[in-house]
């Protein structure tokens, strides 16, 4: 992907594999990409593609077996307890189910006052409670009947606005959302999704959205990574990539949207099992070459059907 | 038109609380024909799937069914005492949960999960059993040699696959779906509800079709019912609930919706 000022986090070449040969895993195949301020990736693709995996090495809860991560241009060294402190302190993670993420036993006041008190050691007394105040304002929720109450008492949608409120607590730069929405009632979908958009562009952080759901991604990101397999297997401005699909595998996941144009019953939408076998076991190939589409549209080349 | 295969008359069901009841179904009727895909859309906690589960009666206190009448080819299933009730469940109504896969016992082969059914239900011997299974998991697309392998041997859409198999060695008149691909990648839903819309044009049974993605259910279902708050605010054809939506939450509803293409969204989401 290329770059027009330094990206805030990149990943370099990331590989990740699991368990000893013969029954080794790739789950990140040379995965690169970057996280820029103010801008959204999306990072999409089915259950199995390494998407979470992913997440996990931008979380630094794996170390890559191959390939690095750059925070703001540097390396991230694992020996500097600081630096480490200072990079998990930086990149924040929203999880998939608002229901198990956060603790049933304190108060919503206690889940932002901990990481205040412990990451923003300027404050003193009552500018915590002030500050407490202005991030439930600034996800959407009313102080005075919130901030005293405990998670139960609170709906899916509410939470998930408490744990954005508590990502942008200890001061994140870059914000990683594993299906932020996906467990979510659709009417409040929208809502979260509109917030993490506004937070991005107020206080000019940066997202890394994780999907399944490709019509979100359009929604809320700027770029687009598809993966399969591990690898990347098409990535660029999201509009160009939904409009204009290249990889065959691209063209599958997005003709498989449920689309209310088309009904089943069409011949048109009939999707034949041979084929998307064919494209699967294509696109689960390693291939090296990239080939550019556009200059911010690019997808990674296709093993042939014979060489496969 | 002729007589419909299940009908849903003011149905009520409460939930009892120790002051309050909650009124989960709220004077709900609607009809599904033989052969029709009927599809149910609303929130969670609209109701949609209480009516799932008081059609094969399997609504557990503290819900409780105030009144109404659920006829099943003019017979009604709230009258059925507890050995016809054993009969008509999975025989002419089958299930299939939202977290189906994962209903398949993990330390029983597929063949003896199936061999169950078609024993108790209809006293076949091993050897009649692992006929039809094959016959059944060759119908969604899954090698019948493979009947001999555990559940955790197959990935989550196969065991929805085998699920969705299970459910029709019967062959039921009704299968309830409660949000059944909600758990799998786009891909995989769209192969599995492709197959099932080619076997009950194969086979004539009806589904009831339980979702809050509402693309997804025009797509598939003949006539959708809208649900809120417990009652059915709209019910109409899959063309006009997409085309000419007549309640103001279902116009809302299809608001919340990012679309692939076309204009970005907004505002004037449902709230």
């Amino acid at each position: 992907m290329n770059d027009k000022q330094t990206a805030i986090l990149t990943l370099d070449r990331v590989s990740k594999s699991f368990g000893r040969p013969p029954f080794t895993v790739n789950a990140a195949q040379s995965v690169s990409f970057e996280l820029h301020a103010g801008r959204t990736l999306a990072l999409v693709g089915e259950s199995g593609s390494g998407k979470t995996t992913c997440a996990r090495l931008v979380m630094r809860e794996y170390t890559p077996n191959e390939g690095q991560l750059l925070f703001k241009g540097k390396p991230v060294a694992t020996d500097n307890a600081k630096a480490l402190a200072a990079y998990r302190r930086s990149v924040q993670m929203i999880f998939q189910d608002p229901f198990s993420s956060l603790n049933p036993a304190h108060t919503i006041d206690y889940h932002l006052r901990r990481p205040l008190q412990l990451h923003r050691r300027d404050l003193r007394g009552r500018q915590i409670d002030g500050a407490i105040e202005e991030l439930l304002t600034r996800v959407k929720l009313d102080p005075k009947i919130i901030a005293h109450k405990h998670p139960h008492e609170l709906s899916g949608g509410q939470r998930q606005r408490v744990n954005i409120a508590r990502t942008l607590a200890v001061g994140a730069e870059v914000i990683v959302a594993d299906e932020p929405t996906s467990m979510l009632d659709v009417s409040v979908r929208l809502g979260v999704l509109n917030l993490l958009n506004e937070m991005k562009r107020d206080m000019k952080l940066a997202l890394l959205y994780i999907t399944h759901d490709i019509a979100t991604a359009r929604y809320v990101a700027e770029d687009i990574v598809v993966m399969y397999a591990g690898q990347i297997v098409e990535w660029g401005n999201v509009n160009k990539v939904i409009d204009n699909p290249q990889h065959p595998y691209t063209r599958l996941l997005l003709s498989a949207v449920p689309d209310p144009e088309m009904r089943f019953d069409d011949p048109k939408a009939h999707l034949k099992a041979g084929d998307v076998e064919e494209i699967r076991r294509l696109s689960a190939v390693p291939q090296d070459r990239t080939i550019a589409i556009d200059q911010d549209h690019f997808i990674r080349q296709v093993a042939s059907s014979r060489a496969a | 038109m002729t007589a419909p295969l299940l009908s849903v008359k003011n149905l009520t069901i409460d939930y009892i609380g120790d002051t309050t009841d909650f009124r989960a179904v709220d004077d709900v009727s609607f009809d599904v024909a033989h052969g029709e895909i009927f599809g149910l859309a609303g929130e969670s906690g609209c109701g949609k799937s209480t009516i799932a589960f008081a059609i094969s009666r399997l609504h557990k206190p503290p819900a409780l069914i105030r009144s109404g009448k659920i006829l099943l080819e003019g017979k009604d299933v709230l009258d059925l005492n507890p050995v016809e009730l054993r009969d008509f469940r999975w025989r002419e109504v089958a299930m299939v949960f939202q977290s189906a896969m994962n209903s398949l016992n993990p330390v029983l082969r597929i063949e003896a999960q199936f061999y169950d059914v078609l024993h108790t239900h209809q006293g076949m011997n091993r050897a009649q059993a692992r006929e039809r299974t094959a016959e059944m998991l060759r119908l969604v697309d899954i090698p019948p040699d493979r009947m001999k392998d555990y559940p955790h041997q197959f990935s989550g859409g196969m065991r929805q696959r085998i699920v969705i198999a299970i459910c029709l060695s019967l062959n039921p008149k009704i299968v309830v779906m409660d949000e059944p691909t909600t758990a799998l990648d786009v891909v995989v839903q769209r192969e599995i509800l492709q197959r099932i819309n080619e076997l009950r044009r194969t086979f004539g049974f009806s589904v009831l079709f339980i979702t809050h993605d509402l693309g997804l259910m025009v797509q598939f279902c003949d006539r959708i019912g809208i649900m809120l708050a417990g009652k059915l605010v709209e019910q109409n054809t899959a063309e006009k609930i997409y085309g000419d939506p007549q309640h103001e939450y279902t116009k809302k509803l299809w608001a919340s919706f990012p679309s692939l293409h076309g204009e970005a969204i907004t505002d004037g989401a449902a709230s």
